[in-house]
């Protein structure tokens, strides 16, 4: 088929602002947004520039705005989107060059949860600590985040405030913060309690909808809030 | 403008095998290190690992680090270098339970110990049947090693440089100086001044048009190395994972037959029983992709056409839901399918290089047949070749010799920089770098990256594939020297400094042509049949005359130069090999 791409552009060596330009291309139904990009870089503009790598939905380089809606364009095929598809980076972060966002506020802010289990018991005749199967199912969801950074670029509190961890962020708290072998409870809710923390959160689920993972975010946020109500972790 | 930047140890690579190492480099209060990645590192391509690590933990049935290692020199079709296999079998126990206390989180037992399942090629007692060995999270365990293995730099305050792509090693009066590396942001080129230098930058499966590899995988470190004149080991031998979705190549895990999915011809017969009768669907990657391939070629794919089944509907929505829901989640992105309902249309896609740079236990890089290094100099991960793999890598293995030969090339590595001082570094380190970037920035001509790019693809997947003979690999060798040559003509578009992938992804095409030359050489030089180097015209092993390592050297003018080192056998004299 032939497909429209309406491309937000902008090199920041030559554009004053971003703008639009138009691509006619030849892609299957089947093709991946992300190989209607390549094959526009490749064979029609090679200064069309976005981050890839693994190309199905695992690594999280190619997050951008897909018809309006954050996605992995990895993840979204030509057939689901039909012959004109619009294609912007992500609101929320700066833009470095085309459909590269700069990730560096997302990494601080996943870097300040903090994001490793911690525990200093010594476990017992050198073997794994145990977990039984239930244990492990609670916080089984937020472990597939990919930091691709979706949700948070979907977030309207987070582009009404920056300073919001914004969803990811307590994706990752939620993932410690209920794995049965984390010490830091406390310490990790206190964190979420603060200002820039879930009580932003106003459960608009656009984080939901947008996970190329199928996390539930906005459910994941609701926990963290109840725990830090509760002062406890519901089991 | 150049920066130059001092450590101690630079790591090149934010994988498995490079975290590993910085995590345990910097355990040493005074090693100062740092990883250059050309992604951020939670983008690495460990993270696409789906279907568990290997352990002879016995969680779940008795099992014992030596009969892993017999399945992985069997694998390997004593090829491997079994003082290495032995010594990743015995650590493999440990390291698992290392990342398990790390924070890991692994699926569970009933009595909540890590959970385990079959794997391709692990066997009980020396081949008897299948064993339940691969240590895994769901089916995205190489997503979890990652993510851990990130959020332990994090933890140990590892400094990271992300997005910066190394482009060249400096070597000088014979030691490992440091690297140069090109900011992808600002396009600017830097020196990184260092004690030592781990490469562990991963494959290069985007060499073939079908493939499991990110777009990444342009075997960046290889190609950097060889071109300073180390030698390749074992390059044609390169593994293709018998289940990539048709078409796309995108990995199936092996986990789903390791739970009972089948594989199904055009007749709807179990074909397996017919090539492996004791291991049947679960023998070795190179047996099974071989054994699809003549299916295909008897014309009992589905339908007639390329694919056959991987079907695991028998095994109930529960299973597919809760032990495979990544792979249940592309069948229905990719496919439209629902695996719990409908079979899988796959065919062989290249995975797994088991050949790379050379390297003793502890990561340091052997450049000849005699144990030789270049001090400061280490590989660990894909990019290097230990050789615990040989001809044939089993599954759950690459995720395993990350963590142990990263591991141990981080701690030699420590040893390393408290023992020296840095080396000093030539005053025209950069030149090189900037001559070719210049070169690929100033192009004239009219050839298109992109267009070599699939012309090499194409080639390599027709005549240096599953199966290979003498005329047609002789016609890769003369395609891709064409292709090099029209490289030198190659033309960017992108003139910009800031984020310029067209300039790096040429860059990146003159590494992928220059593997698969010194691949297509060695696969013809091979007159063996051995693990995944399947040829033709020579359909049996040879132990006599090839059972010894390959070493392909780059020549001054570019040709290239064979040599050989023998494999390093223990325990296990080499036997028939039937699953």
């Amino acid at each position: 088929m032939n497909a429209t791409f309406r491309i937000q552009r902008y090199d920041p060596e030559k554009d004053e602002k971003p703008y639009y330009q138009t691509f006619q291309v030849e892609v299957e139904e089947t093709d991946r947004v992300l190989d209607g990009l390549n094959k526009i870089k490749w064979y029609q503009d090679g200064s069309l520039t976005y981050r890839r790598s693994c190309a199905h939905g695992v690594c999280g380089s190619d997050a951008m705005r897909i018809n309006g809606a954050n996605a992995l364009a990895c993840k979204v095929l030509m057939k689901d989107v039909g012959d004109r598809v619009t294609v912007e980076p992500m609101l929320g972060f700066g833009i470095v060059k085309d459909l590269v966002v700069d990730m560096e506020p997302f990494f601080d802010a996943y870097r300040g949860i903090p994001p490793y289990l911690i525990n200093d018991e010594p476990v017992p005749g050198g073997r794994e600590r145990l977990q039984t199967p239930e244990q492990r199912a609670r916080y089984d969801d937020t472990t597939k985040c990919i930091l691709c950074g979706s949700c948070t670029g979907a977030c309207p509190s987070y582009w009404a405030n920056d300073r919001y961890v914004g969803p990811a962020t307590i994706v990752n708290a939620h993932r410690f913060i209920f794995d049965s072998r984390d010490r830091a409870t406390k310490e990790r809710l206190n964190i979420m309690n603060e200002k820039s923390g879930v009580w932003r959160c106003r459960t608009i689920f656009n984080c939901t909808d947008v996970c190329p993972r199928g996390i539930e975010i906005t459910r994941a946020i609701g926990e963290v809030k109840e725990a830090i109500l509760a002062d406890r972790i519901k089991p | 403008m150049t920066r130059i930047h001092s450590y101690d140890a630079i790591v090149v690579g934010g994988g498995g095998a490079g975290l590993k190492a910085a995590l345990h480099l910097t355990r040493f209060g005074n090693v100062r290190a740092a990883v250059l990645s050309k992604l951020y590192p939670s983008r690495s391509h460990t993270g696409a690992a789906q279907g568990g690590i290997g352990a002879a933990l016995g969680n779940l049935e008795e099992d014992r680090p030596e009969w892993h290692a017999f399945d992985t020199v069997k694998g390997s079709d004593y090829l491997g270098d079994q003082d290495a296999i032995e010594l990743m079998c015995h650590d493999a126990v440990d390291v698992v339970i290392e990342l398990e206390r790390m924070g890991l989180p692994f699926s569970r037992t009933e009595d909540g110990r890590i959970a385990q399942r079959r794997f391709g090629g692990h066997t009980r007692n020396f081949g008897e049947g299948p064993v339940r060995r691969s240590c895994y999270a769901a089916d995205r365990t190489g997503h979890m090693i990652l993510q851990t293995l990130y959020q332990q730099c994090i933890k140990n305050q590892v400094t990271f440089h992300d997005e910066f792509q190394v482009l060249d090693v400096i070597i000088s009066e014979g030691r490992c100086a440091g690297v140069v590396a090109y900011e992808i942001q600002t396009g600017e080129l830097h020196i990184f001044h260092a004690k030592a230098v781990l490469f562990a930058t991963g494959g290069f499966g985007r060499v073939w048009s079908v493939t499991s590899n990110a777009y990444a995988f342009t075997g960046d470190g290889p190609a950097i190395l060889y071109r300073r004149g180390i030698p390749l080991e074992d390059m044609e031998f390169f593994q293709f994972h018998p289940t990539g979705i048709y078409k796309l190549g995108i990995l199936i895990t092996e986990g789903v037959r390791g739970e009972g999915g089948i594989l199904v011809n055009g007749r709807g017969e179990r074909f397996m029983e017919r090539y492996a009768p004791t291991m049947k669907d679960l023998a070795s990657r190179d047996v099974v992709s071989r054994a699809i391939y003549l299916e295909l070629r008897e014309g009992r794919g589905i339908g007639g056409k390329n694919y056959v089944y991987l079907d695991a509907t028998h095994l109930g929505r529960e299973i597919v839901e809760s032990r495979l829901p990544d792979i249940a989640d592309f069948c229905r992105t990719y496919l439209g399918i629902d695996p719990a309902v409908d079979p899988i249309p796959i065919q062989p896609t290249a995975h797994y290089a088991m050949g790379g740079i050379p390297t003793d236990v502890d990561g340091r890089v052997v450049v000849d047949d005699e144990r030789t290094i270049i001090p400061g100099l280490y590989a660990a991960g894909e990019c290097a070749c230990v050789s615990v793999h040989g001809a044939n890598r089993l599954g759950t293995n690459s995720l395993l010799d990350i963590v142990v030969f990263g591991k141990r090339a981080g701690l030699d590595m420590a040893r390393f920089c408290q023992e020296n001082d840095l080396p000093p570094i030539p005053a025209d380190a950069l030149e090189p770098t900037r001559a070719r970037l210049d070169q690929l920035r100033g192009g004239k001509g009219g050839e298109v990256p992109a267009v070599l790019r699939e012309e090499m693809q194409n080639t390599m997947m027709e005549y240096v594939g599953v199966f290979r003979e003498e005329a047609g690999l002789k016609q890769a060798i003369d395609r891709i020297a064409e292709l090099k040559e029209r490289y030198a003509r190659v033309r960017i578009q992108d003139q910009s400094r800031v984020f310029n992938t067209d300039l790096l992804e040429a860059w990146e095409l003159g590494a992928l042509l220059d593997l698969a030359e010194v691949t297509a050489i060695c696969a013809l030089n091979r007159t063996e049949s051995r693990g995944a180097h399947s040829r033709e015209d020579y359909p049996r092993r040879n132990d006599a005359e090839w059972l010894k390592h390959t070493l392909a050297y780059r020549r001054p003018d570019g040709s290239i130069q064979i040599g050989y080192k023998p494999v390093v056998i223990t325990k296990y004299q080499p036997q028939e090999r039937v699953y």
